[in-house]
C-alpha cells in the first residue's frame, strides 16, 4: 500500500514538474508557420540605427514604404536610434516587459546579453533555409538573396553557440585618416603598409614646439598628432596583431596580461609627450583633422564622410579648415605581411512574439533590408560595404566605386577610399568572440587606455603597481569575474528568475514529501526487521 | 608653458586664500568666500587642464542620469560649470534638485571647446544655503570674444528672430530634428536665430528637455520670421552652442 501512494506521489509529482517548466520563464520558440496568413493585418516596429545621416533615415523610411506596397498587411513602424549603446539598453529594459521591437539594428555582442531573456531572440537558421519564405524563398514577393550570396565572412560573424541570431545589414572596418602633407612636412614618406612605429614616430616629430609654445608642424597653440576614437577596438586590434590573448570562444576572459601591459605603456609613454590622446579625452578626431591639429586620426570606415579639408560632413567652422592631402590607410600593423582589422558595422535580429505570423512578417520584412536596392544604397552613404555579392556586384554599384572624387557628396574620394579598403582586406578582419559579457569585456578593453591616458595627464605615475590595480579595478567594475560563456548563461538566468514559480515549489515540495515518506518506509522495514531478529525485544 | 604659469598662479592663489583664511582677513559673507581647500570660480577658471579640481556649487538643472553617472549644469554666484558624467546612484540623482548646494572633486578639462569636470568626478551634498541663477542677458556679447567668459552660465537672449535652418536635401524649416534633420521628434531639435545680422545656431538638448517639455514644443511652433526671447544654458560644442530651456514670443 505504501508502496503504491509512494508511486502515485512521484509520479503527480514529475507530472507537474513538467507542467511547471513549461513556459515558465521567456518564451515558447518560435516555431514557422506552415504559411503565412496574408489575411491579417500585422503591427511590427522597427528600432534603427543611423549616424545621424539624413540621407540614411530616408533610405530607411523608402525601404519601408517599398515594403509595404508589396506586404500591405504589414506595416512598419520605425524607431530611430544615432547611438548602439542606447537601442541595448532600450532593448534590455523591454525584454522583461515583453515589449523588444519585432526588428532591430543590433551588435552580436548585445544578441548574447538579449539571450538571456530565453528565446528573446529568434534563432534564424529554420527561416534562412525555409524554401517558401527563408533567404530567396519561392513566395517571397521581392528578390531576395539566397545565404550563399551573403558574404560568409560577414554571416559567420552573427553565429551565436554554433546558430544564426542575426543577419549582416552594412559592414564597415577602421581607417588611418593621414594628413600627408603634415607627414611630408616632417621629412617621412608613407609607407606601404602602416605600422605602429611609423605612426609613434612621425608623432613624436609632431609635437615638437616653437619657442613662444606653438607646435612647429601648424603654428597653432593645439596639435594632438595620433588620435583614436574606439579606443576598444584600439586595444583589442593591437592585441589580436600581437596573438596576445583577449577572451576564448567560451568566454573566459584573457584581457589582462604582460602583452597588454607592454602595450599600455607604450601608449602611456605617448601621451606623456602629448603625442597621443582619445576621443573620450579630447574630441572627435575628424575635427582636429580638419583643422590641421592632428595628422593621423583613426575611426570607422563609417565615418568617412567628416575626414578631409573637402569632407561633405563638418562639424568646424569654416575659418578654422586647413587644406590638406588626405591619405586612407588600414590601421598600424605590427607584422605589416599579415595586416588583421576589425570586422564591425550594423546586424540585424528578429524577437520572438507569442504569434509565429509576427515573426514571420518580422523575418520578411529583415530580408528586404538585404536587397540590392536597399544595400547600395545605404552603402553609399558612408564607406560601408554591403553585405552581400549580389548587391557587391551589381553594375550599379561598381560604377558607384568607379566614381571617387567625381564630387565631394555621394562620390567623395575619402569615402570611397574608405569603402574599398574594407573590400581589398575583408579576408583580413576579425570579429572577437560572442558570449553573455562579451560587451563588457570590450567596454574594459577601452577602459583600460582611457584610463592610462587619463592617468598620465593628470600627472600620475603608471608603472606595475598601477597597471597591476587598474587590471584588478577594471575587472570588478566591468563584472569581468561573473562574465560566462553563451553556454554559461545560467547564472545570469538564474539572478533574473527570482523566486521560484508555484508549480515547481509544488514539485519540490511533492519530491520531498515523497522521499521523506519512502526514507519513512525504509526504516520502519529496518526497523521492523531489527526487532524481528532482536531477542531482547518482547512483545 | 602657458599651463605652468597658470598652475603657478592658481597655486599662489591658494595659499594666499588659505593664509587670508587662517588669520580671519577675509571681507566676504560666509556665503561667498570659498571653504578651504575649495576653488573659487576664478581659480578654477585659471587651473590647467587635467588638474585638480574642487568646488562648492548649486545644481542649476540636471541633464541624464545613466548608469550611475549624472551631467549637471552648476552655478554659483561667481561662475558656472559643467559636470559630465560625475559619480551619483538614482537615488542621488534624486537629491540633486535645482538650489542645491554640492562639493564636487574631480579633474578639470576641455572638450571640444568646453570646459567641463570630466567624468568620474564625484560630490557631496552640503546642507545650508541654496541659490538659482537669474539668467544674465548676453544678446549683445553674441559674436564678441567676451560671451566665452560666460560659459555655462544660466542666460537669456532677447528679441532675436527666428531664421530657416536648411537640412541635408536642402529644404528649408523653422527647426530640425537633429543638426540635419535626420531626427524624428524626441531627438534634439536644432534651430537658427539671428541678431544684428549674424545667425547662430541654437539647440534643445533631448536629454535636458525632453519632448514632453514646454521648450520642445515650443520650438516646433516656431516660424521662420518670428521674434522671440530665450533663456539657458551657454553649452559650447566648437563654438557656442546654447542649450535652450525657455523660449517665450518677444512680440
Amino acid at each position: 500500500m505504501l508502496k503504491k501512494i509512494c508511486s502515485a506521489l512521484l509520479c503527480a509529482g514529475l507530472v507537474l514538474g513538467l507542467s511547471g517548466c513549461h513556459g515558465s520563464v521567456g518564451q515558447k520558440p518560435f516555431q514557422m508557420p506552415e504559411e503565412f496568413d496574408t489575411a491579417r493585418q500585422y503591427e511590427i516596429t522597427f528600432w534603427a540605427k543611423n549616424d545621424t545621416n539624413k540621407t540614411q533615415t530616408d533610405i530607411y523610411k523608402k525601404a519601408i514604404a517599398d515594403f509595404e506596397a508589396l506586404y500591405p498587411n504589414i506595416h512598419v513602424t520605425m524607431r530611430l536610434y544615432t547611438d548602439y549603446g542606447r537601442i541595448y539598453n532600450d532593448v534590455i529594459t523591454n525584454i522583461s516587459t515583453n515589449t523588444t521591437p519585432n526588428v532591430c539594428i543590433t551588435y552580436p555582442d548585445h544578441i548574447a546579453t538579449y539571450m538571456t531573456g530565453r528565446n528573446s531572440v529568434v534563432c534564424l537558421d529554420e527561416l534562412f533555409s525555409d524554401e517558401r519564405y527563408g533567404l530567396g524563398g519561392s513566395e517571397v514577393r521581392f528578390r531576395a538573396p539566397g545565404e550563399s550570396q551573403i558574404i560568409p565572412k560577414f554571416l559567420e560573424e552573427c553565429m551565436i553557440d554554433g546558430r544564426h541570431y542575426a543577419i549582416p545589414y552594412m559592414r564597415s572596418t577602421e581607417a588611418c585618416y593621414i594628413n600627408k602633407t603634415y607627414v611630408e612636412a616632417l621629412g617621412y614618406t608613407l609607407p606601404e603598409e602602416l605600422t605602429w612605429d611609423f605612426i609613434w614616430e612621425v608623432s613624436e616629430a609632431a609635437v615638437a614646439k616653437n619657442q613662444d609654445g606653438t607646435f612647429r608642424l601648424n603654428g597653432q597653440n593645439v596639435m594632438i598628432p595620433f588620435l583614436y576614437k574606439s579606443t576598444d577596438n584600439m586595444m583589442i586590434q593591437m592585441l589580436r596583431q600581437k596573438q596576445a590573448g583577449y577572451s576564448t570562444q567560451e568566454g573566459d576572459i584573457l584581457l589582462f596580461h604582460d602583452t597588454t601591459k607592454e602595450l599600455l605603456t607604450t601608449i602611456a609613454a605617448h601621451t606623456q609627450t602629448g603625442a597621443f590622446s582619445t576621443f573620450k579625452i579630447s574630441g572627435y578626431p575628424a575635427n582636429f583633422l580638419n583643422a590641421g591639429q592632428c595628422v593621423f586620426a583613426i575611426d570607422s570606415t563609417a565615418g568617412a564622410t567628416w575626414m578631409g579639408s573637402d569632407a561633405p560632413l563638418v562639424d568646424i567652422s569654416e575659418d578654422k579648415l586647413v587644406q590638406f592631402e588626405t591619405a586612407v590607410m588600414p590601421i598600424p600593423q605590427f607584422d605589416p605581411e599579415n595586416p588583421v582589422m576589425i570586422s564591425q558595422g550594423p546586424s540585424i535580429c528578429v524577437f520572438n512574439k507569442e504569434d509565429p505570423q509576427e515573426v514571420l512578417a518580422s523575418w520578411l520584412f529583415a530580408q528586404y533590408l538585404l536587397t540590392d536596392q536597399v544595400q547600395i544604397a545605404y552603402a553609399q552613404t558612408e564607406g560601408y560595404v554591403p553585405v552581400t555579392t549580389s548587391a557587391q556586384q551589381n553594375p550599379e554599384y561598381q560604377d558607384y566605386l568607379s566614381r571617387g572624387g567625381e564630387d565631394d557628396n555621394v562620390y567623395y574620394d575619402i569615402k570611397i577610399q574608405a569603402t574599398k579598403l574594407l573590400l581589398d582586406h575583408t579576408d583580413q578582419t576579425f570579429v572577437t568572440p560572442v558570449f553573455n559579457g562579451s560587451a563588457s569585456l570590450r567596454d574594459a578593453a577601452g577602459h583600460l587606455i582611457e584610463d592610462v591616458t587619463n592617468s598620465v595627464k593628470r600627472k600620475f605615475t603608471v608603472d606595475d603597481a598601477y597597471l597591476e590595480k587598474l587590471f584588478s579595478d577594471t575587472s570588478s567594475l566591468y563584472h569581468l569575474d561573473q562574465v560566462g560563456g553563451i553556454t554559461s548563461l545560467r547564472p545570469a538566468d538564474k539572478a533574473e528568475m527570482g523566486k521560484l514559480p508555484l508549480p515547481s515549489v509544488i514539485l519540490l515540495s511533492v519530491l520531498l514529501g515523497a522521499w521523506l515518506i519512502i526514507l519513512s518506509c525504509v526504516l520502519y522495514t529496518w526497523k521492523k526487521g531489527k526487532n524481528k531478529s532482536n531477542p531482547s525485544v518482547t512483545h | 608653458m602657458k599651463r605652468s604659469i597658470r598652475t603657478a598662479v592658481s597655486l599662489s592663489l591658494s595659499l594666499a586664500l588659505s593664509v587670508f583664511a587662517l588669520t580671519g582677513c577675509g571681507n566676504g559673507s560666509a556665503d561667498d568666500s570659498a571653504a578651504e581647500g575649495v576653488m573659487t570660480h576664478e581659480e578654477y577658471m585659471a587651473a590647467a587642464n587635467d588638474d585638480q579640481v574642487v568646488i562648492d556649487t548649486y545644481v542649476q538643472a540636471k541633464q541624464s542620469w545613466w548608469e550611475d553617472k549624472a551631467t549637471i549644469y552648476a552655478q554659483s554666484k561667481d561662475g558656472a560649470y559643467f559636470i559630465y558624467n560625475m559619480a551619483c546612484s538614482e537615488e542621488d540623482y534624486a537629491k540633486l534638485t535645482p538650489g542645491t548646494k554640492i562639493r564636487v572633486t574631480g579633474y578639470k578639462t576641455e572638450w571640444s571647446g568646453e570646459i567641463e569636470i570630466a567624468e568620474g568626478a564625484t560630490f557631496e551634498i552640503l546642507s545650508g544655503d541654496s541659490y538659482i541663477a537669474e539668467p544674465t542677458d548676453v544678446t549683445a556679447l553674441l559674436g564678441t570674444d567676451e560671451l566665452i567668459n560666460h560659459q555655462n552660465e544660466f542666460v537669456s537672449f532677447q528679441g532675436m528672430t527666428v531664421e530657416p535652418s536648411t537640412d541635408a536635401n536642402g529644404n528649408e524649416a523653422a527647426f530640425l530634428y537633429s543638426y540635419d534633420g535626420s531626427g524624428e521628434d524626441g531627438s534634439d531639435l536644432y534651430f537658427n536665430v539671428s541678431y544684428n545680422g549674424n545667425t547662430y545656431t541654437f539647440t534643445i538638448e533631448s536629454y535636458l528637455c525632453d519632448s514632453t517639455t514646454d521648450v520642445y514644443n515650443a520650438v516646433k511652433a516656431l516660424n521662420v520670421g518670428d521674434v522671440i526671447n530665450m533663456e539657458g544654458f551657454l553649452y559650447w560644442y566648437e563654438g557656442v552652442n546654447p542649450h535652450i530651456t525657455s523660449v517665450t514670443s518677444a512680440q
